[in-house]
């Protein structure tokens, strides 16, 4: 087969999403955004859903979201985007409406955002990138950091009687009544990706379908602010977030595939 | 049916009601007194069941605001109302939508400060609202209601600004006029603007991106400073327009008057009666209310002050606005100031007493 042939439209398995566009992206080489801006890229397109999506960006690593994916945005103040979210989704009953945010803006600052929008069934999805580690300002300690782990603010490792201890959102907001849909995910190798790529899809749809809220995290890796190659980081996420941050569905009662 | 619906009413409640009528599309709040009867009785009205207008109570004056911030970023009419130390928790929000251009009404009903202070009136949040209250170079669109009846007036006023100039607007009353009861004349019911409608008036609108259009992206962020500057030079101007073409006040029996109280929403009815009592006296005293407080009646003031032997300002508070007025005056007459702290509503009795002490005699 020439290179001509394996082109050809009825060859191709596989295509960058129309909605991501071709703005080189700020993130760091190794970083996960990427692969998860990616995910929510397709997924809106398969469903759809490009005309009838509002989004909103964090702050933090994330903030630029709006560069690369052709929705439309608003860019929330640190922490408050469920707070936007819920908002605009009971404005507009029919939009596709999601936040996507990091572990500092979601489960430190953010944290009352967060549970109050879960807790009351808020028919939105998050996007939950959990990195343990402050990335945009330079590698500081966040909520989810790990015990012993070095960050900038912590740098002879997390200690519970300095620190306290990391705090797993994603657990509580399973136990919360307005939750339907909470899974944690991770985008470290293709099965990983396609699993992630699933929740994402049955959050998106749950939200759609007005039952609930929706919680996606994705444990990912922040090999810059880990100060390790972005294999390294892959590896030391498998060995010690997965510990932390175990995998999979936390609660499921959305009867989706 | 009579054309002129005439009820009895607390400010609170008017504000709730002209919300309703003029097509608000969401309220979201949280309680602190002396406003909860704005959020208890939009929800005991139910609106939603009629005119599809969302109610909501938050978690917080931060999440409500940041749900304006939402709301309005989606195109939508919305509002929120508290009193000083949850306007102080929403300071964040309001400087994020006048970074990104994004309307919305907040409603201050003020309490004494600083701290949580008192759940007594005061106008002491007057330099929070007139400066901005927040971080960075902006100016809101600020209108102090007189009258329970510019309560409901006020409100569909601020959304038309807001909306002219995409920027957020204050109604900065205090617990004086929320709490007290009056007469008015609600608003007629207007609808809710259609999605046809609001996406004409509101182009910019994150309500999902069309394909004939690029994304409409909502921020205040930019890192380029040169971009940053220009960004801020184009707000600058707008606000400049706004001060041209907006300011608005009212004047009692200044056109002979020796002497002019200034004094704005719950003192301007004080000094009402105050003036009333200095003509009894023979005395010529008039009373500048200035109506927006932002952008200010400088120019109107400035005018005034060329023609008079003395202008008192009149404020429940420490002497905010006196500084604005002393700005305008540019030294053409004495400038006093007499105000009270801390709840304390001063008489008309004693505001004579100090146009007499701090000016006449002196």
């Amino acid at each position: 087969m020439t290179d001509n042939e394996i082109i050809k439209p009825e060859n191709l398995v596989y295509s960058k999403p129309k909605l991501l566009n071709d703005n080189p992206m700020h993130y760091c080489p190794g970083c996960s955004h990427g692969v998860v801006h990616k995910l929510v890229a397709e997924v809106i397109e398969e469903m759809g859903m490009e005309e009838k999506t509002v989004a909103v960006s964090p702050v933090g690593c994330a903030v630029f979201a709006y560069n690369y994916i052709d929705v439309d945005w608003v860019e929330a103040a640190h922490g408050r985007a469920p707070a936007l979210a819920s908002a605009i989704k009971r404005l507009w009953p029919d939009r596709l409406v999601l936040t996507y945010q990091g572990d500092g803006d979601l489960a430190c600052i953010g944290t009352a955002e967060t549970i109050h929008a879960l807790n009351r069934g808020e028919h939105i999805a998050i996007i939950f990138i959990n990195n343990a580690i402050y990335g945009m300002t330079g590698g500081q300690m966040a909520p989810t950091t790990l015990m012993g782990m070095k960050t900038a603010t912590c740098p002879y490792g997390r200690e519970a009687d300095i620190h306290g201890y990391p705090l797993n959102i994603t657990q509580i907001a399973s136990t919360l009544e307005g939750t339907s849909y909470v899974t944690r995910q991770s985008v470290h190798s293709v099965p990983a990706i396609r699993k992630a790529k699933k929740a994402i899809r049955k959050a998106f749809e749950n939200s759609m379908r007005g039952e609930g809220s929706s919680l996606v995290e994705i444990v990912s890796t922040c090999n810059a602010g880990w100060k390790m190659s972005p294999e390294k980081a892959n590896k030391w996420m498998e060995e010690n977030m997965f510990k932390s941050y175990p995998l999979g569905d936390l609660k499921d009662s959305t009867n989706l595939e | 049916m009579a054309k002129e619906e005439i009820v009895l009413m607390k400010g609170n409640e008017a504000i709730a009601h002209a919300a309703i009528r003029c097509g608000c599309d969401g309220y979201f709040g949280y309680p602190i007194t002396p406003q909860s009867e704005v959020l208890e009785t939009l929800a005991a009205e139910e609106p939603w069941k009629t005119t599809g207008m969302v109610v909501l109570q938050a978690e917080s004056e931060v999440a409500s605001i940041n749900m304006v911030y939402g709301g309005g970023a989606a195109g939508k009419r919305v509002m929120t109302s508290s009193s000083s130390p949850g306007i102080a928790l929403m300071q964040e929000g309001i400087s994020y939508m006048a970074g990104a251009e994004i309307p919305g009404l907040i409603v201050n009903v003020q309490r004494g400060g600083p701290g949580l202070g008192t759940i007594q009136p005061s106008q002491s949040d007057y330099f929070q609202a007139t400066r901005g209250g927040g971080n960075g170079d902006y100016n809101v669109i600020v209108l102090a209601p007189a009258s329970v009846q510019e309560m409901a007036d006020f409100v569909e006023l601020s959304f038309e600004l807001a909306f002219k100039y995409r920027n957020p607007a204050m109604i900065l009353s205090d617990g004086v006029i929320g709490q007290m009861m009056e007469k008015v004349v609600l608003p007629p019911f207007k609808p809710r603007r259609t999605e046809e409608e609001l996406e004409k008036e509101c182009p910019w609108a994150a309500i999902g991106k069309k394909k004939h259009r690029a994304p409409n992206i909502i921020t205040s962020l930019e890192l380029e400073p040169h971009h940053m500057e220009e960004k801020n030079l184009h707000l600058q101007a707008k606000y400049q327009e706004i001060r041209e073409k907006e300011v608005r006040y009212e004047e009692i029996l200044c056109d002979d008057a020796d002497y002019v109280i200034v004094a704005f929403g719950s003192a301007s009815r004080i000094a009402q009666k105050a003036i009333e009592l200095c003509r009894e006296e023979g005395l010529k005293v008039g009373l500048l209310r200035p109506i927006t407080l932002w952008p200010f009646p400088s120019k109107e003031i400035h005018e005034l002050s060329k023609h008079v032997k003395g202008i008192l300002s009149f404020e429940i508070n420490a002497g905010q606005m006196v500084e604005d007025i002393r700005l305008a005056v540019e030294g053409n007459a004495p400038v006093a100031y007499y105000g009270r702290m801390g709840g304390i509503v001063p008489t008309p009795e004693e505001v004579v007493e100090a146009l007499k002490k701090e000016l006449i005699t002196k």
